[in-house]
């Protein structure tokens, strides 16, 4: 090998390399995170039979789509055996209006904390980002006597209104730092043409928000869907969402155990925040990322 | 009575006065510059006025009414903006079209008045566009548009032009010279321009740190400045100043630079104080009818071509004295050059108080 060759393998060699083991190490660890995701989805199409006497990696001999319907329709949860379907349709009812009312009032909060000054609005705004780093443990029995004295405990719109109180904080901090970079100029020059309050904000504010609501949605709408905690602690029963019913559905001890209706059940409740990510994902990163740089 | 008066106004936040008791008054139909250095205070001035934020003390009468405490889309005032503030979600049309659409305007007399506006500004076929999709001479006379559009009885501009390049800036300023003689409209204009201030001003205002330093037309703000910063403000280059004390017999300057070179005073002084004479470099110079009595043979230590014309740099003792010839003019560096000084058009200051006393 001439000394002109061997320059150029030792040069060609190490990033080829290199090369081999960043990806092989990114390949392993996206199967690490994508094996637990195969396993449920291939097991929940798999009849309990198949699971019994099956490898658990091996794709389903006999797919079968019934412990999908089992587990939206007649799964057995505590005492009633109708499916999850009615938990699913307590969590719409639960994140929908949480995330709208979370998302606008945290836009209306940033647009007042940096738009609309007002003596003392930095302590404001302290408190608010205090409320993000309250452990949610340490809140649950204030909120329970709360909620009791409401006349909420045990209802969806309780749960609405834990969710949305608790999201207040990182709502408004994420539309405060968006705003503080929206041009005060734009604001003044409305306020000169004869805009007011609320018409600046609908008008020249929010057509200008849609990468930060993004943000905010998928934000809040991942949290609140997955939340365990509040459900659990604040509705119980026929009104718990849909985490507290997965819960429920697996934990249950009684009968044969059906992992295939478990996996279904699993895979439901988490395609909800998986649609979000997919359809407004692109917007998310651009979202942080503008956030980031002009906050 | 003036149509605009501002009396006594001030402004501060906390313990720091930005504006420390401004005294404007202004005629219908003028063409108002607030000049100064930046941070002077020229944008809290403007913004007063505008009702945008509020001064401390002080009053602002438009047509005599007091203003002040008055939300600012009910003063009847328009403004344009240093960053344009062109509603970026909106088309131009729509931009133009907004301030009268929250007066309630209704559609049909809207889309002629923006139609009419815009052919005023020769912007008709961009009514579709975004203000993204303009370049900045355009978004500059979009801004225009949707101020001139609601035909306030006020027009405030904030550095309008500081975000174009230099070809641009002087067609705009020109343009907006036009609309001012078309429309007769009275114009408060911030700068920090001194060209801008002298080609657009029928009255100009100097500032710093939040006090005016004078008032009046642009050729007796350039002319007859009130103090040594007006003067050192305003023209480029700057005004010659020779620090000196009034000779025995008051009627010359004894240099500081070079005490033997005695310069006849515009006006007589007392003897022995300290003062400083200003002359322009235009006032140092060649001197073709032979009718200035001072002349002086200076070495040239740098010669500064312009095109139009040519700024010779002499030495006078210690000091460095700036003088204009004709773009022509071809100066040997080096050498003495013979100049004339119009000690006429020269102006002195107080050395202490910096004040012009003659
Ligand atoms: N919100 C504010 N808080 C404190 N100081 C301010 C504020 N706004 C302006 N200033 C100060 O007021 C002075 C004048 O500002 P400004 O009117 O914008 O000056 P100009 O327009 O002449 O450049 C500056 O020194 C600036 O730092
Ligand atoms: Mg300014």
């Amino acid at each position: 090998m001439s000394a002109r060759e061997m320059a150029i393998a030792t040069a060609a060699g190490p990033s080829r390399l290199n090369r081999v083991v960043i990806y092989g190490l990114l390949l392993i660890f996206a199967a690490m995170y994508l094996l637990p995701l195969f396993v449920m989805l291939t097991t929940s199409f798999k009849s309990l039979d198949e699971i019994r006497g099956g490898d658990i990696l091996a794709l389903p001999a006999d797919p079968t789509i019934q412990p999908w319907l089992r587990a939206w329709g007649s799964a057995c949860i505590g005492v009633t055996c109708d499916g999850i379907k009615g938990y699913f349709w307590n969590s719409i009812k639960m994140v929908v209006p949480a995330v709208l009312i979370s998302t606008a009032l945290g836009a209306l909060n940033g647009y007042v904390l940096t738009k609309w000054r007002f003596r003392g609005h930095k302590l404001v705004f302290g408190l608010m980002l205090f409320a993000c780093f309250i452990p949610f443990q340490s809140v649950l029995i204030p909120m329970a006597r709360v909620l009791g004295q409401l006349g909420l405990s045990n209802t969806t719109a309780g749960l609405v209104l834990v969710h949305v109180v608790y999201g207040i904080g990182f709502t408004t901090l994420f539309f405060r730092n968006y705003y503080e970079a929206f041009p005060t100029e734009l604001i003044h020059s409305a306020q000169m043409d004869g805009a007011g309050f609320f018409t600046i904000f609908r008008r020249i504010l929010l057509p200008s928000s849609a990468p930060i609501i993004v943000v905010c949605v998928i934000y809040q709408f991942t949290n609140i869907w997955n939340d365990f905690l509040f459900g659990v602690s604040f509705a119980s029963g026929e009104s718990a969402p849909m985490t507290v019913a997965l819960n429920n559905l697996v934990a249950s001890s009684t009968g044969v155990k059906e992992y295939n209706v478990d996996m279904a059940a699993a895979v439901i409740a988490a395609l909800p925040t998986l649609i979000v990510y997919v359809v407004a994902g692109r917007y998310f990163m651009r979202g942080l990322m503008a956030g980031a740089v002009k906050g | 009575m003036a149509f605009i008066e501002i009396e006594r106004l001030e402004r501060s936040i906390g313990a720091h006065n930005i504006l420390k008791g401004i005294d404007v008054s202004l005629d219908k139909g003028g063409f108002l510059v607030l000049l100064g250095p930046s941070g002077c205070g020229k944008s809290t001035l403007l913004n007063a006025i505008a009702g945008l934020q509020p001064p401390t003390a002080g009053d602002i009468r438009i047509d005599g009414d007091s203003v002040v405490g008055l939300h600012p889309s009910k003063r009847d005032i328009a403004m344009v903006f240093q960053s344009y503030a062109l509603y970026p979600n909106m088309t131009v049309g729509q931009n133009i079209g907004f301030p009268l659409e929250m007066a309630g305007i209704p559609k049909a007399q809207r889309e002629a008045d923006i139609a009419t506006v815009a052919r005023t500004l020769q912007i008709g076929h961009l009514l579709d566009r975004r203000p993204a999709q303009l370049s900045g001479g355009q978004r500059q006379r979009v801004a225009m548009a949707r101020a001139l559009v609601r035909k306030p009885r006020l027009f405030l501009f904030d550095e309008p032009l500081s975000n174009l390049d230099a070809k641009l800036r002087v067609e705009v300023r020109a343009e907006i010279k036009r609309l001012h003689q078309q429309t007769g409209a009275t114009i408060i204009y911030v700068t920090h321009d001194q060209i801008e201030a002298m080609t657009l001003a029928t009255q100009i205002v100097v500032m710093k740190e939040g006090e005016i330093q004078q008032t009046g037309t642009p050729a007796e703000i350039y002319n007859r400045p009130a103090n040594m910063f007006v003067a050192d403000f305003m023209g480029s280059p700057p005004m010659n100043m020779l620090p000196g004390q009034v000779a025995e017999d008051g009627a010359h300057l004894i240099p500081e630079a070079a005490p033997d070179t005695p310069l006849p005073l515009p006006a007589p002084l007392a003897p022995g104080r300290k003062v400083v004479l200003g002359i322009r470099p235009e006032n140092i110079g060649d001197d073709p009818t032979g009718a200035v009595p001072l002349r002086l043979d200076l070495p040239v230590e740098i010669v500064e071509p312009t095109g139009s014309d040519v700024f010779l740099w002499l030495r006078l003792g210690s000091a460095l004295l700036t003088a204009r010839l004709p773009g022509n003019a071809q100066p040997p560096v080096g050498a003495p050059y013979p100049v004339a000084f119009d000690m006429t058009r020269a102006v002195v200051f107080d050395a202490d108080s910096r004040q012009r006393i003659a």
